[in-house]
């Protein structure tokens, strides 16, 4: 009897020991705190935070828009 | 059926005098002189985002005036947003770019900071994105 196997059969699927990754991770966590001397401090800005409310509007946007804006404040100058 | 015939003919046609009216009255209209007192007394003043705002002690009928004037720009924003493509919000921005650009000296607009500022003899503080 002939057995039918494929072209390319996938290798076993491997296992990599956990213990050398842990030991990594242990070690960068420790230089982490290490450089940062122990604790995490967060220092309040000086100035004031400008929270910028359209800041998605792009300034290309608003080139293209300035003459027929214009022109529509000249039009309209009873409320502009 | 021919009741509701007329009486669409009536309103189109309503419509259509009303459209000739808005024509033939004069295209330039200038401000109300209530309107051009506040500018000038600093009681309302151009707002970053294209509408006008209360920048000093205004009563009832001058915040009813702003009121109305800003319904009045929102409507005119959104017919001339749609027909250049853009959207409301990005249209009336730039009228306020060009509004604030505009204001005389003494009148009051809104600096990027969200501040009132009154109008010097200079360049007024602006969004760095304006023309």
């Amino acid at each position: 009897m002939t057995s039918m196997k494929m072209t390319n059969p996938r290798p076993p699927a491997k296992t990599y020991p956990m213990g050398e990754f842990r030991k990594w991770t242990g070690a960068m966590v420790m230089l982490g705190s290490l450089g940062s001397g122990g604790c995490v401090t967060v220092k309040a800005p000086d100035a004031p935070i400008v929270i910028e409310l359209n800041i998605n509007i792009k300034q290309e946007v608003i080139y293209r828009l300035s003459g027929d804006a214009g022109n529509t404040i000249d039009e309209n100058k009873d409320i502009f | 059926m021919t009741m509701l015939l007329i009486r669409r003919f009536m309103l189109g046609a309503t419509g259509a005098a009303l459209a000739l009216g808005g024509l033939s009255a004069p295209a330039y209209a200038q401000r109300d002189p209530a309107y051009e007192a506040a500018r000038h007394a600093g009681v309302v003043g151009e707002k970053t985002d294209g509408y006008l705002g209360i920048a000093g002690a205004a009563d009832a009928s001058v915040r009813r005036m702003v009121e109305d004037i800003n319904i009045k720009r929102r409507a005119l924003y959104a017919d001339k947003a749609q027909a250049a493509k853009a959207t409301l919000e990005e249209y009336a921005i730039t009228s306020g770019c060009l509004a604030i650009a505009r204001t005389a000296p003494g009148e009051k607009y809104q600096a990027p900071d969200g501040a009132w500022q009154t109008r010097g003899a200079g360049a007024p503080l602006r969004d760095p994105r304006c023309p």
